[in-house]
């Protein structure tokens, strides 16, 4: 009786093998890399807003501090969304019959919020405060990019537990004097982990890695 | 097939991970569909007041002693709270009344009504208190601020404004004599 197998049958059964393996480990990949993906973490990405509000505009071209809007930026874990009336300060009188602020105006006549959409958004079992970055020399641009040549707001980076882990765990590569907190043209300069190190202990910064730092 | 099915089932996963992501909680200025008015962060109701800013009719809060503008500002000005007002000014009045408070600000450079000059004599002999209500209450073509300038910012403000309207005036002979060799070698 004549094998009922080809010799090659053994060669095919192992590449078969392997070939699982190898289409496991690329579904994994490919699983990680859509969800490490830019699409998935929505980063560089503009939302549409309901009033085309521009930062390149207002705190690039204008020179408007953040703070002007971002009022609890400094003393509060939410930064603030500016309410109607702040945008009415000046638009009451400038571009007042324009189109684009109608919902502003709207806002403003029927005491109804404006519905931004949210550019960030973590997840609700993470907690994240804004005044302790602020306080212990954190900049703006460090985390949300350059806003301030944004037309329309994105995020700028993945707001993936390692990117806040990757700083936490050395902080002294990111942190600058407190002045410059603000400043969007901010370069690290040359000797930062120097500075970095000497910021470290003038600010009493703490390197925060346990979980319920930011899992509470 | 069962590959395509794995891939599908792997998407599925990491698509649908959002229970606890969005948890029935609310952050602030969030969207509720629980009031009518759709916001989870409510108004003050009427007739009531926040606890960390009780309404009193003291100079303090609102710059009028004795039926007039207050003379003097109500806070110890040091150092400290001259800095605070000139960071203060910068965000809050600079738009508009320019870095100097001569009216030269961005937003008046695009169109916005031209304050007055700052340092002219009439806002000079202003009392501290009038300046004070103008921020408060705003005048004529500017929008009040109270919403957002806390009290004692206003106060700063007011306090550096007086530093800002004396250094535009101020001569050279002024100056403490160590710090005039320090402004010439400046210039
Ligand atoms: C004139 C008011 C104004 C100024 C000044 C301003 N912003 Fe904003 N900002 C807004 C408004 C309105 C939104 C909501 C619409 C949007 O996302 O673009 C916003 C949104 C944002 C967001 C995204 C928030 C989210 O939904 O996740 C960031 C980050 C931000 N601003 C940072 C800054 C920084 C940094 C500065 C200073 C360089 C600044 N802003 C100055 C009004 C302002
Ligand atoms: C301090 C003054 C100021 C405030 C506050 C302000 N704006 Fe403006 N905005 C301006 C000026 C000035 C321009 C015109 C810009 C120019 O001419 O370059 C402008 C332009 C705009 C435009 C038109 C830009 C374009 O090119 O399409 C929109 C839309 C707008 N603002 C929305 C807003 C919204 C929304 C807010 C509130 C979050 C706001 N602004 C708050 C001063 C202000
Ligand atoms: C350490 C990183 C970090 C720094 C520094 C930082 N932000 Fe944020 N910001 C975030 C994160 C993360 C979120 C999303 C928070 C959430 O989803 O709960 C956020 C959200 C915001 C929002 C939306 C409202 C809110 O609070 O959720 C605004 C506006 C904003 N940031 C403005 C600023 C401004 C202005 C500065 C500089 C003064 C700044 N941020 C500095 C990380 C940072
Ligand atoms: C560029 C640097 C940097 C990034 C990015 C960053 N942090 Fe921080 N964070 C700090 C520093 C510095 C401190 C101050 C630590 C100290 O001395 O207490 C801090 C403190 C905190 C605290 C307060 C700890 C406490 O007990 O008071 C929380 C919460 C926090 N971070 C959450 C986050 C989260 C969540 C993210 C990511 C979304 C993040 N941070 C990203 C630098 C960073
Ligand atoms: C500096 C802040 C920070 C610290 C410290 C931290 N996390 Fe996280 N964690 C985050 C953020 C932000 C997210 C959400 C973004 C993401 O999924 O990457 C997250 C998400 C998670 C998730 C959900 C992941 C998912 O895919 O849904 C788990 C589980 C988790 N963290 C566990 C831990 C554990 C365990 C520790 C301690 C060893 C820890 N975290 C420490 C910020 C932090
Ligand atoms: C949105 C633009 C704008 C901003 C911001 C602004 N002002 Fe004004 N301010 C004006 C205009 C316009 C006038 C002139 C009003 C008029 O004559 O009708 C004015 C007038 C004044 C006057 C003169 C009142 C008088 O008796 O003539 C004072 C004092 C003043 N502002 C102080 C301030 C201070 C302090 C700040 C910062 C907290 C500030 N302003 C912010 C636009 C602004």
């Amino acid at each position: 009786m004549p094998q009922f197998f080809p010799r090659t049958s053994t060669t095919i059964a192992r590449l078969t093998l392997l070939g699982g393996a190898l289409a496991l480990a690329a579904v994994a990949c490919a699983g990680y890399l859509i969800v490490e993906s830019p699409y998935e973490t929505r980063q560089d990405v503009p939302r549409e807003q309901p009033v085309p509000f521009s930062h390149e505009h207002h705190a690039g071209g204008l020179g408007i501090d953040c703070r002007y809007c971002h009022t609890t930026v400094e003393t509060s874990s939410f930064a603030n969304i500016p309410a109607t009336k702040v945008c009415m300060n000046c638009h009451q009188q400038m571009w007042a019959v324009a189109p684009d602020i109608e919902p502003i105006r709207e806002s403003y006549r029927n005491g109804r919020s404006v519905l931004w959409t949210r550019v960030h958004d973590l997840p609700d079992f993470v907690y994240f405060d804004h005044s302790v970055h602020i306080h212990k020399g954190v900049g703006c641009s460090t985390c949300h990019g350059r806003v301030d040549r944004m037309p329309l707001t994105w995020q700028a980076e993945s707001l993936r537990m390692k990117w806040c882990l990757d700083c936490h765990r050395d902080p002294a590569k990111y942190v600058r004097p407190r002045d410059q907190v603000f400043n969007m043209a901010y370069t690290p300069p040359r000797n930062q982990e120097e500075v970095g190190q000497r910021l470290m202990s003038e600010y009493h910064i703490v390197r925060r890695t346990s979980c319920s730092t930011c899992h509470r | 097939m069962k590959i395509s099915a794995t891939l599908g089932l792997a998407i599925a996963l990491v698509a649908c991970r959002q229970d606890m992501h969005d948890q029935p909680k609310y952050k602030p200025l969030a969207e509720s569909n629980f009031f009518a008015d759709g916001r989870a962060s409510r108004p003050i109701p009427e007739n009531t007041v926040a606890r960390d800013e009780p309404i009193v009719n003291d100079t303090y809060h609102t710059g009028n002693a004795n039926g007039d503008f207050t003379a003097r500002i109500p806070v110890t000005v040091d150092m400290a709270l001259l800095r605070r007002g000139e960071e203060r000014f910068d965000i809050f009045c600079s738009p508009c009344h320019g870095r100097l408070g001569d009216g030269n600000g961005m937003v008046a450079q695009r169109g916005f009504r031209i304050p007055q000059n700052l340092n002219s004599d009439r806002i000079r002999q202003a009392p501290p208190g009038y300046i004070f209500q103008v921020i408060s209450n705003g005048y004529g073509g500017m929008p009040d601020h109270a919403d957002q300038i806390p009290v004692r910012d206003r106060w700063a403000i007011v306090a550096y404004l007086r530093a800002l309207e004396l250094s535009r005036s101020a001569r050279i002979s002024d100056v403490p004599l160590e710090a005039q060799s320090q402004l010439e070698a400046q210039r």
